[in-house]
């Protein structure tokens, strides 16, 4: 039965979180261990997240395709937000910016929703794209064009179309997953989700450990050669361990998924970084206090989503 | 606010001499649903995140001053405010604006209970600031803009006089300066589509007018104390 390798991987996933949220309370109560109490505090704070992260996916899961399809929309719509809020835009940009939000970002998720790969795949990166290029220069104002709709097209990129890539996983057709087909899709979901955070995890443990050679260290003083080989190796042998549990992939095209999660996640960090210190702040959260800054928790999927999703497709033989 | 620089100094009037103190009994329930579902409606648009610095809510009588970006400015200020602080807090507005259309109408009249000024007939012997007072009364808190119109620059405009008279005549209320962060690039001028970034609203702690304080010391005093919130 199909669904025996859902439970064994929700079991699996809530001893682990149970496992680490008993380490991150007692390296809390026990301050004498020598460990620094401020990275303690981030591991705990990192644990809560994936708590969230976990209730709201199977929150999502348990009301099915649909629910998951609009809930990864208001995420790129508030990770959209937090991008446009922190890039200086124009007011010529305005009215396009209002299209963007108000017709293109929920249209996307529409056609996600409706499976319709041949219209999604390009619809924000090529009509969107014209619309925002058209849209601007018909509002009069030229200074620093080819900028500012770099602006709005990156952020439209990075934080709708790259990370829809994510709940159109569910709309795969695998091969031989039985009758109930899209418990596989949801675990295919999951296991990209769990992968890329488990790399966070890796390269932030490798740089600690063995870093040595930042990667660029005006962009970020954490990201090293030593973190990113370390995390991607150890999230292809967890994806290997785990093939069973993502249904198209025999062990090692997991672990090759899992080599490529890590390195996408990683180039996604270190974009955010760029862009973050390009405006001088420190996270997306800080710009405005008491929002928890969605687009870095995101990054890293919304770079591995698309990947992951093709690599899919590639396996399952269900298109390309 | 749009009190013109060159207003006289009127008669002071006693705060007993206000009119009624009690909300207005006209607001009905439908209109109180109205303001609430508005005000969460406009902080989830302007995804405004709400910081009391140095300062605390409060239903004392107060008079909220910031600077001028948007239209929604009254309306994102009043629905920063706790409940309790919203239903005593009557934002002060521009009469061409705000009487133009039903809706318009309504809301002002009826949902913020607003104050609206003639900025067309402001002559001396019908002060904003006496017509201000006289609405607030004992009881009622005030928002205005003492930039008087909404900044063209996206800088912080001199502030008019009004401010000023208010203070003087009212002693006994506290200034709060607030900043507004983000807002123009809600919803700009001439525009009439919102974009829903983020915004920020801080609240400062409150000021008086000092003892023998010229007007233009207050005022530029008053100004720095909305752009120290800015950080």
């Amino acid at each position: 039965m199909n669904d025996i390798r859902t439970i064994a991987l929700i079991t699996g996933v809530l001893a682990l979180l149970t496992a680490v949220t008993a380490v991150g309370q007692f390296l809390k109560r026990h301050p004498d261990r020598g460990l620094d109490p401020a990275a303690v505090r981030t591991f705990n704070l990192r644990i809560r997240g994936w708590w969230v992260l976990c209730t709201v996916l199977a929150a999502a899961f348990w009301l099915g395709t649909t629910a998951t399809v609009v809930l990864f929309g208001l995420v790129s719509f508030w990770a959209l937000r937090e991008f446009i809020t922190l890039t200086p835009t124009r007011k010529g940009d305005h009215r396009a910016l209002f299209w963007v939000f108000f017709a293109f970002t929920p249209l996307h998720y529409l056609l996600v929703g409706l499976n319709r790969y041949d219209i999604f795949s390009v619809f924000l990166p090529v009509y969107a794209t014209l619309f925002v290029l058209a849209r601007v220069a018909f509002a009069g104002d030229y200074k620093r064009f080819l900028e500012r709709t770099a602006k709005i097209q990156a952020g439209l990129v990075v934080c709708v179309y790259c990370l829809s890539f994510a709940p159109a996983l569910l709309q795969i057709p695998i091969e031989g997953a039985g009758a109930v087909g899209r418990s596989a899709n949801f675990r295919l979901l999951f296991f990209l989700i769990l992968l890329v955070q488990f790399a966070d995890c890796m390269q932030y443990v490798w740089s600690r450990m063995l870093g040595r050679r930042l990667v660029a260290g005006a962009v970020s003083s954490n990201r090293t050669w030593e973190g990113l080989v370390g995390s991607a190796a150890s999230t292809a042998l967890l994806a290997a361990a785990l093939w069973w549990a993502a249904p198209p992939f025999q062990p090692w095209q997991a672990a090759l998924a899992g080599l490529v999660v890590a390195t996408m996640g990683f180039a996604g960090g270190m974009t955010m970084s760029a862009i973050k210190r390009d405006r001088g702040v420190k996270d997306y959260g800080t710009l405005v206090v008491g929002h928890g800054g969605v687009l870095d928790r995101i990054d890293s999927i919304c770079f591995a989503a698309p990947v992951f999703y093709h690599i899919t497709l590639l396996v399952t033989g269900a298109g390309l | 606010m749009l009190s013109p620089a060159d207003l006289q100094e009127s008669v002071v009037p006693a705060p007993s001499s206000g009119p009624s103190l009690a909300p207005k009994p006209g607001r009905s329930a439908f209109c109180r649903a109205a303001g609430l579902s508005l005000a969460a409606l406009a902080r989830l648009l302007a995804g405004s995140s709400v910081r009391w610095i140095a300062s605390q809510p409060d239903t004392c009588q107060r008079i909220y001053f910031a600077n001028h970006t948007s239209h929604l400015d009254a309306l994102i200020i009043w629905a920063s405010l706790p409940q309790t602080v919203r239903e005593v807090t009557r934002p002060v507005a521009a009469k061409d604006y705000w009487s133009r259309g039903i809706v318009r109408r309504w809301l002002a009249q009826e949902v913020f209970d607003a104050i609206l000024i003639d900025r067309t007939a402001i002559k001396v012997h019908q002060s904003p600031v006496d017509l201000m007072l006289r609405e607030a009364g004992t009881s009622h808190s005030l928002i205005v803009f003492p930039e008087g119109s909404r900044s063209v620059s996206g800088e912080i405009d001199e502030f008019k006089s009004g401010l000023y008279y208010l203070a003087k005549k009212r002693p006994d209320i506290e200034l709060i300066p607030v900043h507004i962060d983000n807002l123009n690039r809600v919803l700009p001028r001439g525009e009439f589509l919102p974009v829903p970034l983020l915004s920020c609203i801080s609240f400062g702690p409150p000021l008086w007018l000092e003892r023998g304080e010229a007007k233009l010391d207050f005022l530029a005093r008053a100004r720095r104390a909305v752009m120290s919130l800015k950080e």
